[in-house]
């Protein structure tokens, strides 16, 4: 079969403006931080949230809490994506329809749709990794503190979450890698994120397997690297006694 | 909303979900089988094949799943064409078939492991200390307890990869969602579709993972 | 890797020799040694290649079914196995480089980079380039987009030209470029984007599927001209005569005409609705008289 190896192909010229594809790459991983980091930003107030609700004595925030994440972790993200991006919108009033589909840029209105689903989607994980940190502390802890005359958002503010998100590092970070590989998806909704820039170079160049082995390469990094720093992160920060969860 | 269009497509649908049903399935059985014999040479006293294997699995678990599925869709028939030699038509199914038992092997390697470990250092002593080999010690007594105690999470990660491979819309397989999205496109009726398909899949996932708490309660008794 | 592989053929052709007293090579090879002929279509190119119900269909489809006829007939294979696989614009390319599929029919433009990866059979149907709108939208050419959405699909002849005419003429356009020809009339229909760009017999083809059909217009001058062709993999000249063969004969049949009249002006699933788009004089010419080249090059 006819396959043409060139690895110089990513500087070579697009041929719109006076792009090189090197630069498709550079765009894309742009598009793929940003998105994984609001979407993280969205993901961890909701996801604390939620999952301080789930260890809450009354039974009524619990439940919906609960409901929250049995609902967003038993749809398959693609389907929550194609809520997003093709339903949701089509149901806002009609001024705001307009303005969102046809005011803003296609690619502003395609990242918010991600960004929430995203957002949304691990913020459902990132409940669980919160009850689960919070359940592990010995319950002395908390009935000491209301014993102290600490009311209950102190006892949560100042004594249960601080540790909890100090021995839910590691469940943590590698929910915080699963954002940026997950954010790949938005490329199926022509977000020029990375994956989308990999595969409109490959059809652009032909050089499908250069394009692919760089964009695997990119992912390789950007995660080790990311999960060296929050390696480290933990080591500052981790909690004299407690044994740290380890963790999926 | 009008979901009366679903009816009559409720056949392409079914077809739909045996072919998800089906990749689920070979995909399962190929990635746990594959996930274990990493496992085994993670856990490997030779130090070449435990690196290989730390690398294999790291190599998969730090890049999308949607990028492997899409690579491999044009590498996969190049491939099984050197191996093989021969000039078998190699179709998406088969394609996304060895890019989720490569991907998913990752997965469960890490599950095996765990569980591989969690059972005590003498077992192991006491089966040599018998004369059994390394091969009749893991055969017989560490893989069954081994995998006794990680059936819930083995079945978990099953779960989340009958979710994935709704992934493969990507490269135009005709799966559950795949179908579901087409018809609604032809009828003019994808909302109701993609919301359909949803309901679906939540149902045999909520249905599948109670299940499954239930059998890890029964389990650990 | 070229070497490997070049390898394997050879051990491949060594295993197979003396099987046949004819001299197969390549596709027809391929074919006859596996049984099973794996066509490439599309699903959403509205009239030339689509599913309904699972099922490809079109233009394209039945010139298709010509070549697998004829193909059937050379290899004297009368229970040869017919596969589908199915391709977008982004895969097209690959999949026939790569062998998932022998031979494509959609709507694939033949020009000059693509003979570079690819080989086209004789022509089959020509188009220009247009863009699709609503009648109310007030958008009458190319200039009247400047500073709106406008989609075209990933992977089309369609999203090169609106991407270097944005750079160049400074048009600043933003440009949606969708999964599918369905997919980007989706956009178009529920108004993200006021115009589709897109070889005008798909566009007429996606208005045929609108649920207003009425209130569509297809417009502008045609950013250029292009001949559809059949795309197989490259160096493989037995499989291209067996293709031409089967199309130069069609196309010469009475057939031909009934062929175009049941894609293009009667009534199609999957609404019924009759796109009514006439046999243009440059298509006349060039089925009288068929060429590989592309249009570039005539």
């Amino acid at each position: 079969m006819n396959y043409n190896w060139d690895w110089r192909v990513f500087f070579k010229p697009t041929g719109i403006g006076n792009e090189i594809y090197l630069d498709w790459f550079v765009t894309g991983l742009g598009w793929t931080i940003a998105l994984a980091l609001s979407a993280w930003v969205i993901a961890l107030l909701l996801g604390s949230l939620l999952g301080v609700m789930r260890t809450l004595p009354g039974r009524y925030a619990a439940r919906i809490a609960g409901a929250y994440v049995e609902l967003f972790r038993n749809v398959p993200l693609l389907v929550q994506l194609f809520v997003w991006y093709f339903i949701v919108p089509d149901w806002l009033p009609e001024p705001l329809e307009d303005w969102f589909k046809q005011d803003l840029h296609p690619a502003i209105s395609a990242f918010i749709s991600v960004t929430i689903c995203l957002g949304l989607f691990t913020a459902a994980r990132v409940c669980e990794q919160v009850r689960t940190g919070i359940q592990a502390l010995p319950r002395g802890q908390a009935m000491a503190a209301y014993a102290l005359g600490l009311s209950l958002p102190q006892v949560y503010r100042q004594v249960l979450l601080p540790q909890a998100f100090r021995i839910i590092i590691p469940p943590l970070t590698s929910e915080f890698l699963n954002v940026f590989k997950n954010s790949s998806v938005a490329s199926l909704i022509g977000l020029m994120e990375l994956l989308a820039q990999t595969k409109q170079t490959a059809e652009f160049t032909a050089n499908l397997f250069e394009a692919f082995t760089l964009a695997t390469l990119i992912y390789f990094t950007l995660n080790m690297g990311l999960m060296l720093f929050m390696r480290w992160v933990e080591k500052r920060v981790r909690v004299p006694g407690l044994i740290a969860l380890g963790g999926k | 909303m009008d979901f009366s269009p679903i009816v009559p497509a409720l056949p392409s649908l079914w077809e739909g979900m045996l072919l998800t049903l089906k990749l689920l399935a070979f995909s399962v059985i190929g990635g746990v089988a594959l996930g274990t014999v990493l496992a085994l040479a993670r856990l490997s006293s030779n130090k070449v094949l435990s690196l290989l294997a730390g690398f294999y699995v790291n190599y998969f678990r730090s890049i999308p799943l949607l990028l492997v599925i899409t690579w491999f869709y044009f590498v996969v028939p190049f491939i099984i064409g050197w191996i093989t030699g021969t000039n078998q038509p190699i179709g998406a199914f088969t394609s996304c078939l060895v890019a989720f038992m490569m991907f998913e092997a990752a997965y469960y390697c890490e599950i095996v492991r765990a569980g591989i470990q969690a059972i005590s250092r003498g077992q192991v002593n006491a089966a040599y200390a018998l004369g059994m080999t390394y091969g009749q010690t893991m055969r017989l007594i560490i893989l069954p307890q081994a995998f006794r105690k990680m059936t819930p999470l083995l079945l978990q990660q099953s779960i989340i990869l009958f979710q994935d491979t709704s992934l493969v819309y990507a490269v135009g397989l005709m799966d559950f969602l795949n179908s579901a999205r087409s018809q609604g496109d032809i009828t003019g009726n994808l909302h109701e579709f993609l919301l359909f398909a949803g309901l679906i899949y939540f149902i045999i996932s909520f249905g599948a993972s109670t299940l499954v708490k239930r059998l890890q309660k029964r389990l650990t008794v | 890797m070229k070497k490997l592989l070049q390898l394997s053929l050879a051990v491949s052709a060594l295993f197979a020799a003396g099987a046949h007293a004819e001299e197969l090579s390549g596709t027809l090879k391929k074919i006859k040694d596996s049984g099973v002929i794996v066509v490439g279509h599309r699903d959403s190119s509205i009239p030339f290649s689509y599913l309904d119900n699972q099922k490809p269909i079109g233009y394209s489809m039945d010139l298709a079914n010509k070549i697998v006829e004829n193909v059937k007939k050379e290899l004297k294979l009368p229970n040869l196995q017919v596969r589908y696989n199915l391709v977008t614009s982004q895969t097209r390319i690959p999949l026939v480089q790569n062998g998932t599929v022998d031979f494509e029919c959609g709507s694939t433009t033949n020009n000059l980079e693509r003979q570079k990866q690819v080989s086209f059979s004789v022509g089959m149907f020509e188009i220009g380039t247009r863009l699709l709108t609503k009648k109310t939208s007030g958008v009458k050419d190319f200039a009247d987009l400047s500073g709106k959405n406008v989609v075209t699909t990933a992977g089309t002849t369609s999203e090169r030209l609106i991407k270097s005419m944005n750079a160049e003429k400074k048009l600043d356009m933003n440009i949606i470029s969708a999964k599918d020809h369905g997919e980007s009339f989706l956009m178009l229909e529920s108004g993200r984007a006021v115009a589709f760009m897109m070889d005008d017999a798909l566009l007429a083809g996606e208005m045929a599927k609108a649920k207003k059909p009425d209130d569509w217009v297809i417009v502008g001058k045609p950013q250029s001209y292009e001949i559809y062709g059949c795309m197989l993999r490259k160096d493989d000249p037995q499989f291209k005569k067996v293709i031409d063969d089967a199309l130069k004969a069609a196309f010469k049949s009475a057939e031909m005409n009934s062929i175009y009249k049941r894609w293009f002006e009667s009534p199609i699933p999957p609404k019924g609705l009759n796109m009514k788009f006439p046999m243009s004089q440059e298509l006349k010419e060039l089925l009288a008289n068929p060429t590989d080249k592309s249009a570039e090059q005539m």
